[in-house]
């Protein structure tokens, strides 16, 4: 009898489902299965030229340059490697003459009509069609026929010029704006030669978007107005950073030239931006080089704030709050603001607040956020979000408050990997991807989330997948207790469900994980303005904070202004706030110092100083460590690396965060959540019915504001859509009115005088109001203590 | 000489196999009382009586070649669309627009019922679910007939749900062109029946079979392609194989235009027939105008590389056309006697491609505006010789290696095989090309006659001691 032996294969791997044998310029190459050809070759080491092919967008296949030679098995045929898949035993050919010639004929092509003004065109120096004409061009022009002729260039919107006769026509900037941004709003006009990009007659490129296709145009037909005629490229420096406009935290490189910022640009950082920039972060580089910045420190001498010496200020910032301890003891001294800095900012600040001056009373959210134990939930990535089966939305409109978000998720959605259901008192950017909208009137959040549970569809969706839930503050004009239970009615609904904090401000992630949050028995930032409005606080420290304009109820940031007996700002420009400051520390802003910012899902990526401070300005993170030694204590901080390294150290989950773990990762390490930080309790939501004559108020921000990165930005400033009262237009109708017609609008506090705008996106018994717009001031009319706010609307 | 008041250009003399204009010769046959009394809709109902599968087999068998231009057989086109995928579409291609063809126009105008019968066919055999048919916004009588005919078989019950009372149902749509030549290439009329601007789809997926109309299978059949299958029907396959060839079986309709005595519409059959007997014959174009020499003529279409006397005895068969250069196409044969302008005829066609082409891709957009622009110089006597490489040039950008051109004795030309490579998405690019290549190849001495003429200086001129 005999055995047969298994026969066993140890050195041979099993063969790889998705691998493709292919030949690329007669070496053999190992391509994946659905690859493009355009793809496989750049593994491979082969560059095919390309205009229109863009890793980002859908391949069309338009200019025609990626033309290279293939051959499946039937011969050597033109192929397009842009929309190709790779096939088993496909032979690439990207060198041959064949292939240059093809390649060669494009160019030539696509130069015909380009009118080659390299010399005064912004593009010259970093322009794709420029160096692939040196690269793959026929060297020398046949064309000898007149060119093309077009106006140069026009206006498609406020900030973006388009030059026709330098464009291409590659479809990048169409495609980008139909696709990713989904404001299908600029086009091909006309046909053949005569094919030309436009708007809609009377509707400009007002995407919040638009600086994108500037980035991606491989020709300089599309420029910004912030960049126009600045500089030409080989003069340019640059360094990657991290954007801190808001809180998605999107890669971008900053260039500058003889110390001046020019421009930013989107750097495609997988797990965040995928390249893409909002505008108001593109652009509002511009408040930095303002002429209003602070440039030294000043200090109040009776009405006036004067300029002092930084020993000067520094002393008397100390005797501020050397004096206060003594009037009030620790407890009426606080610290608000420093969401806007860097990680080293808010942990020095930090440290200074807690352990050298001793006050629990240190919070970085301005009463537009949710707890910060929303932090301790089980936490999501941006790409969690994105790739989930379902997407819950109980926030902000993310395209008002964290656009590259909404530009991920509406992906999302569009690719039909995601559905999304949103509660929302007012319809967002993203109702119109959502599978479920479902409205609410503020206050009413739970029965909303209850309602919508009930509904077996939905519960049979969230059973099917990962779920996340992306919380925030959806209106300002009402308190957070009924979105956090809200919030969890939904978590005991799919209880394996992440959450993505809708957290807006730039770092205020990280400022409240570093510790940048209250101690022990402290206060937030409402309940510090009260105390101060109570006169229970001796010294306020604003720290880049403005609740003037930035706090939604205007009354009582008012009233704590004034009875706030002492108040410290450190501040880049002179707010509403901090001109009513004893001292002011003039602080230097993004762009002119290093450090990390962390984003809404915890990723740390560092920041670059790229220009000298202005005037004599100082990072905040050296202000602090200053005015600790004056108050006689040493941080130990000589350079902002020491800072990391310390945050690293002492911060739970920041251990992996350190200077070479960031120098290995573009992307930045995610930090884990401080211990410190405890998952946010289902709270009592008690509402009130409104009354039926009255309006239930929703304000939230939009992404243009008078926030002072914007209104410094003279590219951008003029962008705020303005602060009128939307109403439903059956609702215009009830109250009597027309459009366009000022009304009053009467709530417990105060009377506010708003025109009115038809907006079918407003819920029905409900008013929206854009909170720090141009116009008449909504604050007003908020009481940030009431459940919600409800105003009456009368006729003049 | 046979010709009806009521179809103008079409013209019957002879004793030929009629498939498609077996009513042309009656003025009323547009309407369904005419059709009815002709026969009309009686292949329908025998379709309707066997099962889809083998009205497909019968459409297979009889080899019916797609007359809109590629002569794909229509059956395996049908059989490449993915079984199970629900809906499913069928578009017809009414938008006829390639110079010198006006056979669609007339099939719809004259026979419009036909064509209705012949959607309904290709619809149950292939289990389509929606039909769509597109007709080319200029053609406001066929647009008005087949509208009205489309009502009349709506309301007989020939059209929509449960036709002739049996389970299959299905509705027919109209839809105008909006006048854009590039329409007529199948891809690009699907975007433009999806509402958008009518610009050929990238490729691959090469077919719309399997990714069409609004996304879905569809099947993309020319006008004449439908029009054949209600006789099909009846007469079945092997007297439709019995006319013509085995590889070009049936009839097919060609437009002759130019320089003929007689040019018009006929119908041919197919295979057997050839240029000689269709310029020459005397039932049909009765040669060349005036008693003239034929110098060139365009077998299939304004895209079509050009003939010249020697390939008069090709026959109308997709294959041998091929090898010898040029294409069957639409089966528009333009025509042009010793008198021609050779330059300026080439300029004419390729200055309405370039100004059809739609703007997509680069070496059409550029390279067909800039072959118009040389060739409009030389045309004009303002050319160089340096003018007449260059726009080979250009077309070696369009279309990379050897373009097909005819057999030249003469010249000592061997021919160059269809089809040809092209460096764009469809085919508008080669074809503001193939006219160009077709003229400079075969007559150079007429372009370079054009560039003498611009050096010769007037004595005057060149009087002594004038400066």
């Amino acid at each position: 009898m005999t055995t047969t032996e298994p026969i066993i294969e140890t050195d041979v791997p099993p063969a790889d489902p998705n691998a493709v044998q292919v030949t690329i310029n007669g070496v053999p190459h190992t391509a994946r299965k659905g690859q493009l050809v355009i793809e496989a070759a750049a593994d491979a080491g082969e560059y095919i030229p390309r205009f229109c092919y863009h890793e980002r967008m859908t391949s069309v296949g338009k200019c025609r340059m990626c033309l290279v030679e293939c051959d499946s098995g039937r011969g050597p045929a033109v192929t397009v490697s842009c929309m190709v898949p790779v096939a088993p035993d496909m032979k690439i050919d990207t060198q041959g003459e064949n292939t240059k010639r093809m390649q060669e004929g494009v160019l030539e092509l696509l130069l015909a009509n380009h009118p080659l003004d390299c010399p005064v065109c912004d593009k010259g120096g970093e322009c794709p069609l420029q160096d692939q004409t040196l690269s793959n061009g026929p060297g020398e022009s046949r064309y000898v026929e007149e060119k093309r002729h077009y106006e140069k260039p026009i206006a498609i919107s406020d900030i973006v010029y388009l030059d026709r006769e330098r464009c291409i026509l590659c479809d990048r900037c169409t495609r980008f704006a139909d696709e990713v941004a989904g404001d299908a709003l600029i086009h091909f006009s006309g046909r053949g030669n005569n094919t030309y990009i436009t708007t809609y007659p009377d509707e400009p490129f007002s995407s919040y978007f638009s600086g994108n296709t500037v980035q991606i145009c491989p020709v300089g037909a599309l420029t910004a107005k912030p960049y126009r005629f600045k500089a030409r490229p080989w003069d340019l420096t640059q360094q990657e950073s991290t954007c801190t406009t808001c809180a998605v935290g999107c890669r971008t490189v900053v260039q500058s030239s003889k110390d001046e910022l020019l421009r930013y640009m989107g750097v495609d950082s997988d797990p965040v931006n995928h390249g893409w920039m909002c505008d108001r972060g593109r652009f509002n580089f511009e408040s930095v080089k303002s002429e209003q910045r602070v440039l030294q420190p000043m200090v109040r001498n009776g009405d006036s704030l004067e300029p002092a010496s930084w020993s000067a200020a520094f002393a008397e910032a100390a005797t501020l709050i050397l004096e206060a301890k003594a009037a009030g003891g620790v407890e009426s001294i606080a610290v608000i603001g420093g969401a806007r800095g860097t990680n080293e900012d808010a942990f020095a600040w930090a440290r200074l607040g807690h352990e050298v001056i001793g006050t629990p009373n240190v919070y970085s959210q301005m009463g537009d956020g949710l707890p910060v134990g929303l932090l301790g939930l089980d936490r999501a990535t941006i790409d969690d979000a994105a790739h989930a089966t379902t997407i819950i939305l109980l926030g902000p409109d993310l395209k008002e408050e964290l656009p590259v978000l909404y530009l991920r998720l509406r992906e999302a959605a569009e690719k039909k990997r995601s559905k999304i259901i949103e509660f929302a008192p007012k319809q967002t950017g993203l109702s119109r991807y959502a599978w479920r909208q479902i409205g609410y009137e503020p206050g009413t959040q739970v029965s909303a989330a209850q309602t919508a549970l009930a509904d077996p569809a939905i519960a049979e969706q969230l059973g099917k997948g990962s779920v996340v839930i992306v919380a925030g503050r959806a209106n300002l004009a009402e308190s957070s207790a009924a979105t956090i239970a809200a919030l969890h009615t939904l978590l005991a609904a799919a209880p394996g469900a992440k959450v993505l904090p809708a957290f807006r401000r730039g770092n205020v992630v990280g400022a409240l994980q570093v510790g940048f949050r209250p101690g022990k028995g402290g206060l937030d930032t409402r309940g510090t303005l009260q105390a101060a409005a109570d006169g229970k606080i001796d010294c306020l420290v604003l720290l880049g904070a403005d609740p003037l304009t930035d706090f939604p109820d205007t009354d009582l940031a008012r009233r704590a202004l004034a009875g706030a007996r002492r108040i410290i700002a450190i501040d880049t420009f002179l707010t509403k706030s901090s001109s009513l400051a004893n001292v002011v520390l003039a602080a230097s802003a993004y762009g002119e110092k290093a450090g990390t910012t962390t984003n809404l899902e915890g990723r740390v990526s560092t920041v670059a100083r790229q220009v000298t401070p202005a005037g004599s300005t100082r990072p905040d993170w050296m202000i602090a460590t200053e005015l600790a030694l004056e108050l006689g204590s040493d941080l130990g901080y000589g350079r902002v690396e020491d800072v990391t390294a310390d945050i690293a150290s002492k911060v739970d989950g920041f251990d992996g965060v350190t200077a070479e773990a960031l120098a290995a990762d573009s992307n930045g390490v995610l930090a884990g959540v401080p211990a410190g930080i405890d998952p946010i309790n289902t709270v009592e939501v008690v509402v009130a019915e409104r009354n039926a004559y009255d309006f239930r108020l929703v304000v939230s921000r939009t992404l243009y504001d008078e926030a002072v990165g914007t209104a410094t930005s003279p590219s951008i400033a003029h962008l705020p859509r303005g602060s009128v009262l939307h109403l439903h237009p059956l609702d215009i109708e009830r109250v009597g009115t027309t459009a366009g017609t000022d009304v009053k609008v009467i709530g417990p506090r105060s009377t506010v005088i708003f025109n009115t705008v038809a907006d079918e996106s407003v819920l029905r018994g409900t008013a929206f109001v854009p909170f720090n717009n141009p116009g008449p001031n909504v604050g007003e009319l908020i009481d940030c203590f009431a459940a919600v706010n409800d105003v009456r609307i009368e006729n003049l | 000489m046979t010709t009806y008041p009521w179809a103008p250009g079409y013209i019957d003399d002879g004793d030929r196999p009629k498939v498609v204009t077996s009513r042309f010769h009656l003025e009323d046959s547009y309407t369904l009382e005419r059709f009815l009394a002709t026969g009309g809709y009686e292949g329908l109902k025998s379709a309707l009586a066997r099962t889809p599968t083998a009205i497909h087999d019968d459409v297979k068998a009889a080899t019916v070649l797609g007359r809109g231009g590629a002569g794909f057989p229509a059956g395996t086109k049908w059989g490449l669309t993915p079984q199970g995928v629900w809906p499913r579409y069928l578009v017809v291609n009414g938008d006829e627009s390639e110079p010198g063809t006006y056979k669609d126009r007339l099939l719809m105008e004259r026979d419009p019922h036909q064509l209705i019968e012949g959607c309904l066919i290709a619809s149950y055999a292939a289990g389509l679910s929606q039909c769509f048919l597109y007709i080319r916004g200029e053609m406001a009588l066929a647009q008005e007939r087949v509208a009205t005919a489309l009502n009349e078989a709506y309301a007989a019950g020939y059209v929509g749900k449960n036709i002739l009372g049996t389970d299959f149902s299905i509705d027919i749509v109209l839809h105008w062109g909006a006048g854009a030549y590039v329409v007529g290439e199948e891809t690009a009329l699907i975007e433009s029946l999806e509402g958008k601007r009518g610009e050929p789809r990238l490729k691959p997926p090469f077919f719309p079979a399997a990714v069409g109309l609004y996304g879905r299978p569809t099947i993309v059949n020319n006008v004449e392609t439908l029009a054949n299958l209600p006789w099909l029907m009846v007469n079945g396959p092997s007297a439709y194989t019995a006319i013509g060839t085995a590889t070009s079986p049936g009839t097919r309709m060609v437009a002759v235009s130019g320089h003929v005595q007689r040019p018009g519409v006929y119908e041919i059959v197919n295979g057997t027939t050839t240029f000689r007997d269709l310029l020459y014959g005397d039932e049909f174009c009765q040669g060349i105008r005036d008693g003239n020499d034929l110098k060139a003529f365009v077998p299939g279409g304004g895209s079509a590389p050009w003939f010249t006397p020697e390939q008069l005895d090709l026959p109308f068969e997709g294959k041998l056309v091929g090898a010898a250069g040029s294409m069957l196409g639409s089966g528009a044969i333009m025509v042009m006697d010793h008198t021609t302008d050779i330059p300026a005829a080439a300029l004419t066609l390729t200055r309405f491609y370039a100004h059809e082409s739609c703007g997509q891709c680069t070496p059409c957009r550029e390279g067909g505006t800039w072959l118009e622009r040389v060739l409009a110089r030389v045309v004009d006597g303002r050319g160089t010789y340096a003018d007449l490489d260059q726009m080979f040039e250009i077309g070696e950008s369009i279309c990379p290696g050897t373009f097909p051109h005819a057999a030249s004795t003469e010249l000592g030309l061997a021919a160059a095989p269809f089809p040809y490579k092209m460096t764009t998405i469809c085919f508008v690019g080669p074809s503001a090309y193939a006219p160009v290549h077709s003229a400079l190849t075969l007559f150079r001495s007429e372009f370079e006659a054009k560039i003498v003429e611009r050096k010769r200086i007037p004595v005057t001129a060149q009087a002594v001691g004038a400066h």
